[in-house]
């Protein structure tokens, strides 16, 4: 069974329906994260599970019991906020210690604890330093280490890296990982950042407009999202209109720009669909007089805009309305391709993917 | 991110538990006693001695002299409001924008006016400016020694509330507005002005407020043409006995000083700055060059003159006999040398003035913490009138506030008309709003978040409060006692229609000094005034000591 779940959550902010009969699981141990554009109810979900904020309607239950009884402060739940929200009056081991000194644990249970989760996120020696004194990346750590002290049976975390600059948030979400994964944490991460999201949790919901869109693990999501809004929403943007047929034993995708060729293990409604075309292992190819327009798996396009990136090009090219991004290596074919030139694309059918 | 609008439209469990409610009938009993049922009596005396009539009031407005009396009292504020804005603003941007030497010290001087007793005030004008002042200038009975003594007093209320939000703005706003082709004056104009508005109007209501109602330095300094509604009230009530003309006066007085309060509630709340508990120096810089020095000198020189300039020509006049330095103001201060029979001894005089002020502090501290913790709840609505009307006292003046006790308390069961405890509950209505204001300011600032974070670890509302709220506002409870301590030591106008000679407290006394001929009755007055002078500079020293930087409006 399931440590954490939530059945038909639905919440409203004056006439506004922020949560729409959500559902999830968690499960002990793993890390969920929620991912979804600001403003599509994510922070809302933590703080109705939290039970800071009442449900109109939608149970919660841990370990089958259902919580609505249990008052914020006795459900055991730790939450970090998106500004940490250290108490400003205490010093750094006070902070760690508060939720210790709420059960009631002595004092010599209390320092070794405190000891312990500063060395875990690596700020012994900082216990009386004032808050205001601390860095942001400081900060983080004295807050995980804060809601990670009573041992919590869930673990929310509301945009950690929010407050933090990049440089900063790569390392982070390294040792974030590092201890959650050691801990053994079941945690439920709130992101709109899809990195994020991805290289931390075991498992995601994508939501939007307070609905869950596609849960599933980070691999099973990018191989196959549901639809179009998650596939642009985790940065796959080349789509276009399809109509999907059988024709000559295989099944082929119709678009304005061309015929596609599906892999006979694509598995695809027949009729009208969305076609995504992976940005990876594409060749562009610069043609400057007449060619064949009805080789399958590739169209006639102009580039708009070409990017060096070290490794490798990105160029944005158009075809009719629509417009793609494209990831190409950097042989010399690919090299020579300017912005204004004609090019051939043509895409690898393994990137080919349909969504509903 | 979402975060952030999430926790502003919350509506929140966290709410008042039913303890916190019930803890609430404490300062609602107390008002309603105290400072309701007296001011229903007021309106029974004006409207109803006789029968139900309106005659009080046509008294009032039929007649030239009382409607003199009103509009000297709207016109003087005025003036004083927009005279301490004139001087009170340069500093309030100085102060907000530039890093100095001693800068912390000469903050800290701004505040000493606002912790003096209006006797003292006054006397220290007489020695100033007065007949025999310091300075040949003789202002005696001459609008504008009202008018320096109201300025003095209200310069800390706009140098405070101002700075506090123009240290707020940032002055990449500024810049912004410059490279966009902003002159000067537009971008103050367009840019800074609608940003500190709300404090300008919120400083500039309570200044008028506070010059609406002046009472002592009008008394000591107006002579005989000059007197505000709150004079006249008191010369209604104590000298002429026209209890019901007093009456619909306080009424008359009440209507206004209601109206200002609702708006300060209004623009108090908008100019209120999120605190952060940390010394924060954005925007504030070291001056460049000699023009920007000169600006802070001359910033100084004005602290120096409006602050120090009558309280040291009051501690000199003190001293000063008829031939030269003398201590026998002071040593008079003990002995009935006249065999008077109202005589009040200075340690007398301390001695109650120093109960008072405790007794006050015990009640004023409680009833305004409690308050502060409930407007800081409360939402909706409901909450800028509720902030208006728990200040209601602040703008009731402290004439109608013992006008009402004298009339209201004077049958059983409440009959403490001949107790000392009147006094106490006096300057218990008239302290416990600056508790409110230095408590709420901080208690607003606490970000939801702290509390919500407590609650995850395992705490109890109560226990949120007892280890969150609590010692976050601790420092400022601290500030609001010693404000009920400074303001009950330095009260004048409601002790002097309350007290008795043998309560007689330290400004009552020296009052009475002016009541008596001749020039060493002047030189006791002056004394008397220097001792209450060094004993209030002690609360000042107490609120500089303990206050969060650039948190609370006095």
């Amino acid at each position: 069974m399931a440590l954490l779940t939530a059945e038909g959550l639905r919440l409203r902010y004056d006439d506004e329906l922020v949560l729409r009969d959500v559902s999830f699981e968690v499960e002990a141990g793993e890390v969920l994260a929620l991912l979804g554009p600001s403003g599509c109810g994510k922070t809302s979900i933590l703080r109705v599970v939290a039970g800071l904020e009442p449900a109109e309607a939608g149970v919660v239950r841990l370990d089958g019991n259902d919580l609505a009884a249990v008052p914020s402060h006795r459900r055991g739940f730790g939450l970090m906020f998106q500004e940490f929200a250290l108490f400003p009056h205490l010093r750094v081991e006070q902070n760690i210690d508060f939720g210790l000194r709420m059960q009631g644990l002595g004092g010599d249970e209390r320092r070794e604890r405190v000891a312990d989760l500063l060395t875990i996120v690596g700020l012994t020696g900082y216990e009386s330093r004032q808050v205001h004194q601390l860095s942001g990346g400081e900060r983080q750590r004295v807050a995980l280490a804060r809601s990670l002290a009573p041992r919590p049976r869930l673990l929310m975390l509301d945009e950690p890296m929010g407050a933090l600059d990049r440089g900063l948030r790569d390392t982070l979400l390294l040792e974030l990982r590092r201890i959650l994964t050691e801990l053994g944490q079941t945690s439920i991460y709130v992101t709109h950042d899809q990195d994020e999201a991805f290289s931390l949790a075991d498992r995601v919901l994508i939501m939007e407009r307070g609905e869950i869109r596609q849960s599933g693990t980070p691999e099973a999501i990018f191989r196959q999202p549901v639809d179009a809004f998650v596939a642009r929403f985790i940065g796959l943007g080349n789509l276009i209109e399809a109509q999907i047929e059988d024709r000559e034993g295989a099944t082929v995708a119709r678009t304005t720009i061309g015929d596609f060729a599906l892999l006979p293990h694509v598995d695809a409604p027949r009729g009208r669909a969305t076609l995504l075309i992976g940005d990876e292992r594409a060749q562009l190819e610069r043609v400057d007089g007449g060619v064949d327009r009805h080789v399958t798996n590739s169209f006639l396009a102009q580039v708009r805009q070409r990017s060096f990136r070290g490794r490798r090009l990105t160029f944005r090219v158009q075809a009719g309305e629509a417009t793609f991004l494209f990831e190409a290596d950097t042989r010399p074919q690919h090299q020579a391709i300017r912005e204004g030139d004609n090019v051939l694309v043509t895409v690898d059918p393994e990137a080919l993917r349909v969504l509903a | 991110m979402s975060g952030r609008s999430v926790s502003v439209r919350r509506g929140g469990r966290l709410g008042g538990s039913w303890a916190a409610r019930a803890l609430l009938l404490l300062p609602l009993t107390f008002l309603g006693l105290f400072f309701v049922y007296p001011l229903f009596e007021i309106f029974r005396e004006s409207f109803a001695s006789d029968g139900f009539s309106l005659a009080p009031f046509g008294d009032i407005l039929g007649d030239d002299f009382f409607l003199g009396r009103i509009w000297f009292t709207l016109w003087q504020a005025v003036a004083s409001t927009l005279l301490t804005l004139a001087l009170g603003l340069p500093s309030a941007y100085i102060f907000a924008r530039y890093d100095f030497p001693a800068k912390t010290l000469i903050r800290a001087l701004t505040t000493v006016p606002f912790v003096m007793p209006t006797i003292v005030v006054a006397f220290g004008f007489v020695a100033l400016v007065g007949a025999n002042g310091i300075l040949p200038l003789n202002l005696t009975s001459s609008i504008w020694i009202i008018l320096l003594a109201h300025t003095f007093f209200n310069y800390t209320v706009v140098v405070r509330t101002v700075s506090a939000l123009w240290a707020h703005v940032d002055p990449k706003t500024e810049e912004a507005a410059r490279l966009l082709g902003a002159g000067p004056l537009q971008v103050f104009w367009c840019v800074t002005l609608p940003q500190i508005r709300p404090a300008i109007l919120a400083a500039a209501s309570l200044v008028f407020l506070f010059s609406f109602t002046s009472f002592g330095v009008v008394l000591i300094l107006g002579g005989p043409q000059f007197a505000t509604v709150e004079v006249t009230i008191y010369n209604l009530t104590a000298r002429l006995f026209r209890l019901e003309l007093a009456a619909a006066l306080s009424l008359i007085q009440l209507a206004v000083t209601f109206g200002v309060m609702l708006f300060y509630a209004r623009f108090q709340e908008r100019s209120a700055v999120p605190l952060n508990f940390q010394p924060r120096a954005a925007g504030a810089r070291r001056p460049r060059g000699r023009r920007e020095g000169l600006l802070i000198l001359s910033n100084f020189l004005v602290v120096l003159a409006i602050v120090l300039a009558p309280l040291l020509a009051l501690v000199e006049r003190s001293f000063s006999g008829s031939d030269g330095y003398t201590l026998a103001h002071y040593s008079g201060l003990e002995t009935n040398t006249g065999g008077r029979v109202f005589f009040v001894s200075l340690s007398g005089a301390m001695k109650n003035s120093l109960w008072f002020a405790g007794a006050t502090m015990l009640v004023a501290v409680p009833l305004g913490t409690i308050i502060a913790f409930a407007l800081a709840r409360a939402r909706g609505r409901l909450r800028t009138l509720a902030d208006a009307l728990f200040m209601l006292p602040l703008g009731a003046s402290a004439i109608t506030l013992a006008f009402g006790i004298l009339i209201a308390l004077d049958s059983p069961p409440l009959n403490l008309r001949a107790s000392w405890v009147v006094l106490v509950i006096a300057h218990s209505l008239i302290a416990y709003p600056f508790v409110v204001r230095s408590v709420l300011a901080v208690v607003r600032g606490i970000d939801a978040e702290l509390r919500e974070a407590a609650t995850m670890l395992g705490a109890s509302s109560l226990r949120v409060f007892r280890y969150i709220d609590l010692p976050i506002a601790s420092r400022a409870i601290l500030v609001g006692a010693t404000f009920a301590f400074a303001i009950s030591l330095g009260e004048f106008g409601a002790s002097l229609l309350l007290t008795r000679p043998e309560y007689s407290t330290i400004p009552v006394a020296i009052f009475r000094y002016l009541g008596q001929a001749g020039a060493e009755r002047l030189g006791a007055a002056l004394a008397m005034s220097s001792v209450l002078m060094v004993v209030s500079m002690a609360g000042f020293l107490i609120i500089e000591r303990f206050r969060y930087r650039d948190v609370g409006e006095f």
